[in-house]
């Protein structure tokens, strides 16, 4: 039975990402991407953020516009 | 010992309450000039100047009555002899407490009483312990006149049946109540109304033939509105109530003040010992967050630490579908200790993690977090405070800069109107319920937020100005509505949210709430609630005096906590209510040291004291005392680890003191998670659910058998004092020293207290704490530094930790977790009185006969149209999975809404809650869950499943020769 809750941990991570991503979405700061970036690079383990970082390249991965810009922002600064 | 040292606080009952006013007055007593503030009884005065003036129905923690007349004197000026409890103290009064005239009233008083009570005090179990007994006694009474008079006790009188006799009632598992030895000096009445609250005791009939009564004539204890606090049994002078411990054993001879390890209330308890044998707990009167009051888990529900269940040596085994072997600590650890290397070898450094325990003492937390930074050498550490209380710590964070309730308990006097949201305190925190109802009764009013109507709605004496009654899910949307309210009709505090807040920010929020979406007219239709309701309720938080909030897991279980915990800031900071006594953000902690594990560094991202693991200035504090180079990467959250072991990431897990399986969201889930690792180290005091998927036991030890300090809601550090000795052999502070050990660390702690000088030494909020300062204090609220050396009973009082407070959008967000055609219903989750979390330890005690399962309560409307019978089992379906359950019947919960408690595993209520959960912290989403309810024959194929496969991983073999 594949139900909502009983997904896989890509899937997971992505909800996470788009939940923390609605919040920064409705605060007034010009910033959202890089206060969503900063909340998953505060509170997510490395292996998360690799995860979530493989799931850019994929077209499909679900991953609301702001969140995707957020993990983009996060890629570029695990980078440097 | 030091252990045994008991600080030394005055135990003499000074017969009244203390008086509050400042004024002094200046009298004489017996020739001694006495000085007290005005509005104390002579009686108390007279004790503080060391006399006692003999006394019956007096006690202090109960406004005097005056009834029994033991405690008459002279005052000179004044006709008669008024009882010294009633009469107040004056301006030069000249009093007698001794002379002939008043010493004759008394043994006249006396020998009436003794003449109604029968004289077997030798083999009483009162025998002294009783007041009456002690009184006969000063007051020299050596004889009694009135012999073969009509009397209450005798069971036979005049060869016939006495019918004013009344058995003993023993219903109530823990004490009994024997009229047959009651002076009716209703203390315990009293007690009941004025400390407790419950009004489940009356005086019935009058003059001779008057006597207690639980309720309606038939009732028994029982069966009677009595939640067994224990109040009335403590304040009674004889043995007419009385511990049926003290029946069974017999009297204490010594006592060791500690602290109750159930909830997050903290009260201080005096475990009453013979040998090491605990005769009873009885609530400490210098406890300053119980001051003097318990309830029947602290107070009577300490049996499970002698239960036949508790495992008392280390098993291992290969794998799970293996009994267990029992084997020595030496080979336990090292079994451990090789495992976890092993897996770290093979899989690497942050394959492996651990969970701390809120029921375990700071200094124990302390230890496991170290243990997996210092010596795992990651921060894979979590603990069961992500599933309560993480939005609080992330949303108060955010607001004032410190992760805290602001108040003590003691501020609850000075409130004038109470928001409780998402919170059912009579249930989950019942003293601080007593203490709130006690507010209520003197006028302060009352809202309460909540699906349900829990009891403070509406009780003996209480009733709520209002109850919105929200659709699950939506607290952010009625908070919004009330802030709307405030904002748009110019209720706020400008001159504190100027000095205290930044005016601009102010203003951006304003116009976010003042949009016509947050009005209660827009909202209703989602909140259920009806928008005259919010703008009254908004109305009279904003206006109506010393306003606080006292908020639970209603509020942070939802995918929205964090969310509303800052609404609720904002909501404080409007109104101006913060920083000083009667106001304040108030989380109602769930476990006993929910608190202190969040302050000892039991999250992934944060170190002791909530400071980043990212801050390499605070990583070089515990890197240098170390030895250690912690990890500047957050670790895994308990939902996170669950997810890597399903992925093959993570592979070894060391548990203390908590059950994830049985207490953690989707069971499915995370038993998946446990099967899919190498070893998972359980340590407990019971083979709880956990362990059956474990490969290692470690036998924990109880709050009885150890040192350590637990931290309660209002950040009040209390000392926890060893009674006796573990049982399994070590503390578990000593468990987590010898795996660290055998993991080469080379620890050499020999005493809690030094554990405590490291955390002092490391973490600021903590500078001044040492063993020394709790003996000497009793007690000590964080922040406790140079800065605040007796500690921060108010927090926030001149300005934020964080400097000005934050208002911050709350924009409300709908759960993805939705009713639809299949899933109609909204769950929603809580707890009752006498069971506490998943139970292990409740349902190990007496208390079951409060609550022996698990029920759903349902509207009778819904139950109608299911064709659903109160008492009926009922199959309880959400997306997740299923289990059955009785079905109660009742108007408590709206339509639409059911409710259940998860204290009994067999139920396992979490089979039906989701994975959701909040966007901050992950903390689960309990509180929502689309559900369908059917009736049924009985326990679903899963629950039948999920015994067997329980059992079958209990199994242990017998101990090698
Ligand atoms: S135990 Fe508590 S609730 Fe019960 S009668 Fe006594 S005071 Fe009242
Ligand atoms: S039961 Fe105890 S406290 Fe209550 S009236 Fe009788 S003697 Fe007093
Ligand atoms: S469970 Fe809570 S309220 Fe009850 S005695 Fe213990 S600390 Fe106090
Ligand atoms: S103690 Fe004062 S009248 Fe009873």
């Amino acid at each position: 039975m594949t139900t909502p809750s009983h997904i896989g941990t890509e899937e997971k991570l992505v909800r996470m990402a788009n939940q923390i991503a609605g919040f920064f979405a409705t605060q007034p700061k010009a910033s959202q991407a890089e206060e969503t970036a900063a909340h998953i690079r505060a509170f997510w383990d490395p292996r998360m953020r690799a995860q979530l970082s493989k799931l850019l390249a994929t077209d499909a991965n679900g991953l609301s516009p702001l969140a995707r810009a957020a993990a983009e922002h996060l890629e570029q600064s695990e980078q440097v | 010992m030091k252990d045994f040292i008991i600080p030394n606080w005055d135990e003499t009952d000074m017969g009244t309450p203390a008086s509050k006013a400042t004024e002094q007055v200046t009298l004489t007593i017996d020739g001694f000039p006495v000085t007290v503030p005005a509005g104390t009884s002579v009686m108390r005065a007279s004790a503080e100047a060391g006399i006692q003036v003999p006394k019956l129905c007096a006690t202090d923690s109960l406004e005097a009555f005056g009834s029994c007349r033991l405690c008459v004197v002279e005052i000179e000026g004044r006709r008669g002899t008024p009882a010294s409890c009633t009469t107040p103290v004056a301006e030069g009064m000249v009093v007698h407490t001794h002379s002939p005239k008043v010493k004759k009233i008394r043994k006249g008083v006396m020998e009436l009483y003794i003449s109604d009570h029968p004289l077997d005090c030798l083999t009483c179990s009162a025998n002294g312990d009783c007041e009456l007994q002690d009184m006969a006694g000063a007051v020299g009474l050596r004889d009694v006149r009135y012999e073969g008079v009509e009397n209450h006790f005798e069971v036979r009188q005049n060869g016939e049946a006495n019918a004013r006799y009344i058995p003993k009632d023993d219903s109530n598992p823990y004490f009994s109540y024997d009229p047959a030895k009651c002076i009716v000096c209703s203390r315990c009445v009293r007690a009941c109304e004025e400390t407790q609250g419950t009004f489940a005791l009356t005086i019935e009939g009058s003059g001779f033939d008057s006597r207690v009564s639980f309720g309606a004539k038939s009732d028994n204890a029982l069966a009677s509105d009595c939640v067994s606090c224990g109040a009335c049994v403590a304040a009674c002078p004889t043995a007419t109530l009385q511990e049926k411990s003290v029946i069974e054993i017999g009297t204490p001879e010594r006592s060791v003040i500690t602290t109750c390890a159930y909830c997050g209330v903290g009260c201080s308890f005096k475990a009453e010992m013979r040998g090491d044998e605990v005769v009873r707990m009885t609530p400490w009167k210098h406890g300053k967050a119980n001051r003097g009051h318990s309830c029947v888990k602290g107070r009577f529900a300490y049996g499970y630490a002698s239960h036949n269940d508790r495992i008392l040596n280390p098993m291992i085994r290969d794998t799970i579908d293996q009994p267990w072997r029992e084997v020595s600590w030496d080979e336990a650890i090292a079994f451990t200790a090789t495992k976890l290397r092993g897996i770290q070898e093979q899989h690497g450094v942050r394959s492996i993690g651990g969970i701390t325990s809120s029921r375990c003492t700071n200094e124990e937390t302390y230890l496991v977090q170290k243990l997996i930074r210092a010596v795992f050498g990651n921060n894979n550490t979590d603990t069961c405070a992500r599933v309560c209380h993480s939005p609080t710590g992330y949303g108060l964070g955010k607001a004032f800069g410190t992760s805290a309730g602001t108040q003590d308990f003691d501020s609850v006097e000075h409130t004038d109107v109470v928001i409780v949201i998402g919170a059912n305190p009579t249930d989950g925190h019942p003293v601080f319920a007593s203490r709130l109802k006690k507010r209520l009764r003197a006028g302060a009013k009352l809202i309460v937020i909540d699906p349900r109507r829990i009891d403070l709605v509406r009780s003996a004496h209480i009733e709520a100005a209002h109850h919105l009654p929200l659709r699950p899910g939506t607290n952010v949307a009625v908070l919004s509505s009330i802030s709307h309210v405030i904002v748009t009709e110019g209720l706020y505090d400008e001159a504190f949210i100027r000095e205290r807040c930044d005016w601009d920010e102010f203003a951006d929020y304003a116009a976010f709430i003042s949009d016509a979406r947050h009005s209660p007219e827009a909202t209703a239709l989602l909140t259920g609630v009806p928008a005259d309701a919010i703008r009254e309720a908004a109305r009279l938080f904003a206006t109506g005096g010393n306003g606080a909030i006292y908020y639970g897991l209603g509020v942070t279980e939802h995918s929205q906590g964090s969310t509303t915990v800052m609404a609720i800031a904002n909501l404080a900071m409007m109104t101006g209510n913060l920083g000083r006594p009667g106001v304040g953000v108030n989380p109602l902690r769930g476990q006993n040291n929910v608190q202190g594990a969040c302050d000892m560094g039991s999250f992934p991202h944060e170190l002791p004291g909530y400071r980043h693991v990212s801050d390499p200035a605070v990583r070089d504090v515990f890197d240098k005392l170390w030895g250690s180079k912690i990890d500047p990467e957050p670790g895994l959250r308990i939902p996170n680890m669950l997810d890597a072991a399903v992925d093959g990431t993570f592979k070894g897990l060391y548990v203390q003191g908590e059950d994830i399986l049985q207490s953690d969201p989707d069971t499915k889930h995370v038993s998946a998670g446990l099967a899919a690792m190498d070893c998972v180290i359980v340590q407990d005091l019971f083979l709880n659910e956990t362990a059956n998927y474990a490969h290692v036991f470690l036998p924990g030890s109880t709050f009885l058998e150890k040192d350590g300090t637990f931290t309660n809601a209002e950040r009040r550090i209390n000392r926890v004092r060893k009674v006796m000795q573990p049982r399994n052999g070590y503390a578990d502070w000593e468990i987590t020293q010898l795996l660290a050990n055998a993991m080469g660390a080379g620890w050499t702690y020999t005493h809690p207290s030094q554990v405590m000088d490291e955390i002092a030494a490391t973490t600021p909020s903590f500078a001044n704490v040492s063993y020394e300062l709790l003996e000497e204090r009793g007690s000590v609220q964080w922040p406790c530094n140079e800065a605040a050396p007796d500690g921060t009973p108010l927090m926030h009082i001149d300005g934020f930790a964080r400097g000005r407070g934050r208002f911050i959008v709350t924009e409300y967000i709908a759960t993805e977790e939705k009713t639809g055609p299949r899933f109609p219903l909204l769950l929603t989750t809580g707890r009752i009185l006498s069971q506490y979390n998943v139970g292990a330890q409740t349902r190990r005690t007496e208390n079951v006969v409060w609550h022996d399962q698990d029920v759903l309560e349902v509207h009778p409307q819904d139950a109608e149209v299911r064709g659903i019978k109160d008492g009926q089992w009922v199959r309880l379906a959400s997306r997740t999975g299923e289990t059955s359950l009785r079905a109660t019947i009742t108007d408590r919960v709206s339509p639409g809404v059911v409710y259940t408690t998860f204290h009994h595993p067999d139920t396992q209520a979490n089979v039906i809650t989701t994975d959701f959960s909040d966007w901050a912290t992950n903390c689960p989403e309990y509180k929502v869950t689309a559900v369908q309810v059917a009736a049924s024959n009985g326990p679903t194929e899963w629950q039948e499943d999920y015994a067997a496969h329980a059992a079958q991983s209990r199994r242990i073999l017998p101990a090698a020769e």
